[in-house]
């Protein structure tokens, strides 16, 4: 197939048929092991893999070190890991969502850097590029700066900050082919695609897996080369943080 | 009278002209949204990854999907366009956006702002403010002039941990607006309607200077 593929011979029927799918969260995180580095989409509540982190609590590895913009409710998202004690270090740029969070962060158990949301999401974007390190100007003169080299460009100060080193990234996608192409929605997207780009294994779960060739190329956020696994979640809650509403009248 | 925390939005509002791209932080910033003037159109953005956020939705059409940075859910507007949190900041880094409007619990009087973590009491995190406040180049404070003690939040140092340094030039709170001097100090710029000026030097910690006819706030 790929020999004719390769010297030219376009007329005939060729499907991509690199097969990315797995058969579930469980088989997709069985892998993860105690220790590990794990990148977690998501936003607050929106767009996280629900699936994964259910499997990741069931499965009980430890001494886990998270990347993800926040450490998700008391009874919901990596709340749950850090309620089994699974997390060693959280990585992330606002917890206030989660006293469980903030008792274990007061109380020593739970080592915690908080870095700049911008910060942590280009550190995501580097790693996905290939580039090692970034200059961003977001905490000079603060204590996010201690330790870090500062860079004058142009008159301005800037804090090298290193592209994120990630055994695993795990997103959450709306759509999502055999191939690993990606499609997000709204803002559910958020850290997903960056950290998709990101992790030296990358898990996607996506509410609707269908066939290559389903999706329009033009469409896709995420080339499927830089997702691993990929498996359709089931019994998405979708849980909403602040459900603010405005009447009809 | 000191104004209420829709006095300050209604104030903020009135410094955002036709065409902006504007991202408004969490409480106070919020509010300005209902104040926009009309026949001023402006962009919203939210730092999760949207451009022209819309309002709250009506009962029962809530997206778990569509969310502001504040988590609540919201909608978009003909127009509106989703990006990744990377690019979301990548339009803050580059300046593309004309004015960020954020609270703080301290000021200082060369510009030094404090809005993230209470040593030992309260650790939510920066989320993005730090992002904002370094690459914004026009940014305005909302905020109370004394916290809940009593004490002055406009200082000659900020005694909390920094969100960023030298960067705020404009604050509006209860009682003032207020520049933030290029050779440090804050100048009073208006009086909420009825307000002293020593009544406001008495609740400024850090030096102020007024000139002898401070104008009222014009409040429509």
């Amino acid at each position: 197939m790929y020999d004719a593929f390769f010297f030219g011979n376009l007329g005939a029927k060729h499907t991509i048929m690199i097969n990315k799918v797995v058969a579930d969260a469980d088989v997709a995180i069985a892998d993860i092991t105690d220790g590990k580095t794990l990148m977690l989409g998501g936003f607050g509540l929106c767009g996280i893999p629900e699936n994964c982190i259910t499997s990741l609590v069931k499965k009980g590895v430890k001494e886990l070190t998270c990347i993800s913009n926040n450490a998700g409710v008391d009874d919901f998202g990596i709340g749950l890991m850090l309620q089994g004690k699974q997390v060693k270090k959280m990585i992330a740029s606002y917890v206030g969502e989660n006293a469980e969070f903030e008792r274990q962060l007061l109380s020593g158990e739970l080592e915690v850097e908080l870095i700049p949301q911008g910060t942590l999401a280009t550190r995501c974007l580097a790693a996905g590029y290939g580039m090692p390190a970034i200059f961003t100007p977001a905490g000079v003169g603060t204590e996010v700066a201690e330790g870090k080299e500062v860079r004058n460009f142009k008159g301005k100060d800037y804090l090298m900050e290193y592209a994120f080193d990630a055994d695993f990234a795990i997103v959450k996608a709306w759509k999502g082919d055999t191939a690993g192409n990606l499609i997000f929605r709204s803002t559910s997207r958020n850290f997903n695609p960056i950290m998709a780009m990101a992790g030296k294994i990358t898990i996607a779960e996506v509410e609707e897996l269908v066939e290559v060739g389903e999706l329009d190329p033009d469409h896709i956020h995420t080339p499927g080369i830089y997702v691993h696994r990929i498996f359709q979640g089931k019994n998405y809650e979708k849980r909403i943080e602040q459900r603010t509403v405005r009447s009809k009248t | 009278m000191a104004l209420s925390k829709e006095g300050i939005a209604q104030r903020i509002a009135k410094e955002i002209k036709d065409g902006y791209y504007v991202n408004l932080g969490i409480g106070i910033p919020t509010l300005v949204a209902n104040y926009i003037p009309k026949g001023i159109n402006v962009v919203l953005q939210s730092e999760n990854g949207l451009l022209g956020m819309g309002p709250f939705p009506y009962e029962g059409e809530e997206d778990a999907d569509l969310i502001n940075a504040g988590k609540q859910t919201i909608t978009t507007l003909p127009g509106s366009v989703i990006f990744d949190s990377a690019m979301s900041f990548g339009m803050i880094r580059a300046q593309k956006i004309d004015l960020t409007i954020l609270g703080a619990m301290e000021v200082s009087e060369n510009g030094d702002i404090a809005n993230w973590k209470i040593p030992g009491k309260m650790v939510k995190g920066m989320g993005g403010a730090m992002d904002l406040v370094a690459s914004a180049k026009n940014i305005i404070v909302a905020m109370q002039h004394v916290n809940k003690a009593g004490e002055s939040k406009l200082l000659p140092e900020c005694t909390l941990p920094l969100t960023g340094v030298k960067c705020i030039k404009k604050i509006v709170t209860e009682l003032a607006v207020l520049e933030v001097l290029p050779e440090g100090g804050f100048k009073l710029l208006e009086r909420a309607p009825g307000v002293s000026v020593d009544f406001i030097r008495n609740a400024t910690a850090g030096k102020l200077y007024a000139d002898d006819d401070v104008p009222e706030m014009v409040i429509d």
